[in-house]
């Protein structure tokens, strides 16, 4: 923010109308298609609306008893603490320690070493989702699957009988290249000055990340926390992966959300699902807004 | 070299090599089950031959998938970059009213209106719009999920050229089309370039939104129809599936490569996302 002074000024001649003209395509789109389905959410989750039958043509406004009724339902109980257990262990433990670990390791390895390393995990991070999916569908068979055979079990069926465990190893496969670009640039902040004293002195690995890089980094490391868990709290991959299955052990909230939508035709308690999920992204999305705030 | 520091390197290599096992054993079925003569789930050293290729071009909506998903993605792409360079340089250089409460909400919107949270009102609105089977309805609904973090990203980059290049190209005469199209874009050309990347990337990928608004088959994008071919019931069809895949990955490795090489896959300053 080092032109705040010159900030405004309106170097092109556009003009406040003809620069409202510009801004106006854009926020129509996001009005129409982000904005009001955000709100729609809130009205649908307090009616009885359902995909088909008498409650398709004339919903009818059950006030919270959706939010109730979702509270007391052990299929909505069950996926929140799954959809909590997918967020801690993948992305707030899984993703962020991997991601660092390979920042701080790469950092010193030799070029072709890194380059291969991050080429690899950045690849995982981009490939479609169906491909991954099924990329990891085939890992994880049984008879011939990779992992099977890598473990002398290929009787075993691990998205059937892991399939949390399998959907936590599999986000942590797909997400961490994130953590790891993110604490790269933040590890290239960090004085190699401090790092050289912490050597001279003898300090171990651990108490060098410990004392002189974790100062430097905190804010990003917050960062990188709230951002991974939005993302994965709302990734819909499971779906590809395990549908939920078996018998609902894998149904985290943007699984349960689509079967009883779609699947269940439910569409008002659906909604009155994904308000939760809305108001989780709001809580997160703050206090990251404020962050960004102090450190601007 | 003392004991220690043997250790440590070995230690070292062990970690990097099931890091690397970790990343790679996945996507080896990528590159060796397409050219296999009896692909498996598995692993090995293909039979190499030619004939899932043939196998997957006689498959009757591979190909028009394919081309879903390019103009799914091309419309969404097109009108991301387009409506996002225009707000953002708009936003970056006229002072309007509330404008830094409407960033504020942007940024806001953008990390809290996901896909998946808004799934429900998407479909029920495309619904009674007549709009599920529309492609172009469904590109722009990918389309406004992309904008507010477009606009975000965009105006960084429009806020770094410097104003000096516009206003001495006005001194000269130059009118605010002229500007525009002759001094500011040729300079915010990496921002944009890089917003169409990522947005090309994102709409490529996007499963869900597809997966909800296009129902008939003939309509579905690549990503859908992979989901299909694996799904119908346990008989996957793995003469297919394989030479898809990879064909529906190239445009993404092909795009990575290619900004990899051109700005490096770094993250310059603060997060961009």
């Amino acid at each position: 923010m080092a032109n705040r002074l010159d900030e405004g000024i309106d170097s092109a001649g556009l003009g406040v109308r003809r620069g409202l003209a510009f801004v106006a395509p854009a926020l129509v789109l996001i009005g129409v298609f982000l904005v009001f389905p955000a709100l729609w959410t809130l009205y649908i989750g307090i009616t009885n609306y359902q995909l088909t039958g008498p409650a398709a043509a004339n919903p009818r406004v059950v006030g919270l008893d959706n939010v109730l009724t979702a509270v007391h339902d052990p299929l909505f109980t069950n996926s929140v603490w799954l959809t909590a257990l997918f967020v801690l262990f993948s992305a707030v433990i899984g993703q962020n320690a991997l991601g660092f670990g390979l920042a701080w390791l790469l950092r010193s390895a030799n070029p072709w070493l890194r380059r291969t390393i991050e080429g690899l995990v950045l690849l995982s991070w981009i490939l479609p989702g169906t491909v991954v999916a099924f990329l990891w569908f085939a890992v994880l068979s049984r008879d011939t699957g990779t992992l099977g055979l890598l473990l002398g079990s290929p009787e075993t069926s691990w998205l059937v009988e892991y399939p949390m465990t399998s959907l936590i190893i599999f986000n942590v496969w797909r997400g961490t290249a994130f953590s790891m670009l993110l604490y790269t640039s933040a590890l290239a902040a960090v004085p190699p000055s401090q790092l050289e004293t912490a050597r001279l002195v003898g300090a171990s690995g651990w108490q060098t990340v410990r004392d002189v890089v974790f100062p430097h980094i905190r804010g990003h490391v917050l960062t990188n926390t709230l951002l991974i868990s939005l993302w994965t709290a709302n990734d819909f991959t499971p779906f590809l992966l395990t549908s939920g299955g078996p018998n609902h052990r894998s149904e985290v909230l943007p699984v349960l959300i689509y079967r009883q939508a779609l699947e269940g035709g439910e569409l008002g308690y659906a909604s009155a699902m994904s308000l939760l999920l809305l108001l989780g992204n709001l809580v997160i999305a703050l206090v990251y807004l404020r962050l960004l705030r102090r450190r601007a | 070299m003392s004991p220690v520091w043997m250790v440590r390197r070995i230690g070292f290599y062990v970690l990097i090599t099931v890091v690397l096992a970790f990343f790679a054993v996945p996507m080896l079925w990528l590159a060796s089950a397409p050219f296999d003569a009896k692909p498996g789930l598995g692993p090995r050293w293909p039979d190499w031959t030619l004939s899932n290729v043939s196998a997957t071009f006689d498959h009757p909506f591979t190909l028009s998938s394919l081309v879903n998903s390019l103009i799914l993605c091309s419309i969404a792409t097109v009108v991301t970059t387009v409506l996002a360079a225009l707000a953002a340089y708009a936003l970056s250089r006229v002072r309007m009213p509330g404008r830094d409460l409407l960033l504020y909400l942007l940024l806001l919107l953008s990390s809290v209106v996901t896909g998946t949270a808004a799934m429900v009102p998407i479909f029920v609105m495309m619904l009674q719009l007549g709009l599920i089977n529309s492609q172009f309805g469904t590109a722009l609904v990918i389309a406004g999920g992309m904008l507010p973090a477009a606009i975000f990203i965009l105006k960084d980059f429009m806020d770094a050229v410097p104003r000096s290049y516009e206003e001495s190209a006005r001194v000269f005469g130059a009118s605010p089309r002229q500007v525009l199209s002759h001094v500011v874009l040729p300079v915010a050309r990496p921002g944009v370039a890089t917003i169409f990347v990522w947005a090309f990337v994102n709409a490529w990928g996007n499963f869900l939104l597809p997966f909800l608004l296009l129902r008939d088959v003939g309509r579905q994008p690549a990503a859908v129809l992979l989901r299909t071919l694996y799904d119908e019931g346990g008989s996957a069809n793995l003469r297919v599936i394989p030479v898809f895949s990879l064909l529906y990955s190239i445009p993404v490795v092909v795009l990575y490569l290619f900004v990899s090489k051109r700005y490096g896959f770094r993250f310059h300053g603060g997060v961009k996302s």
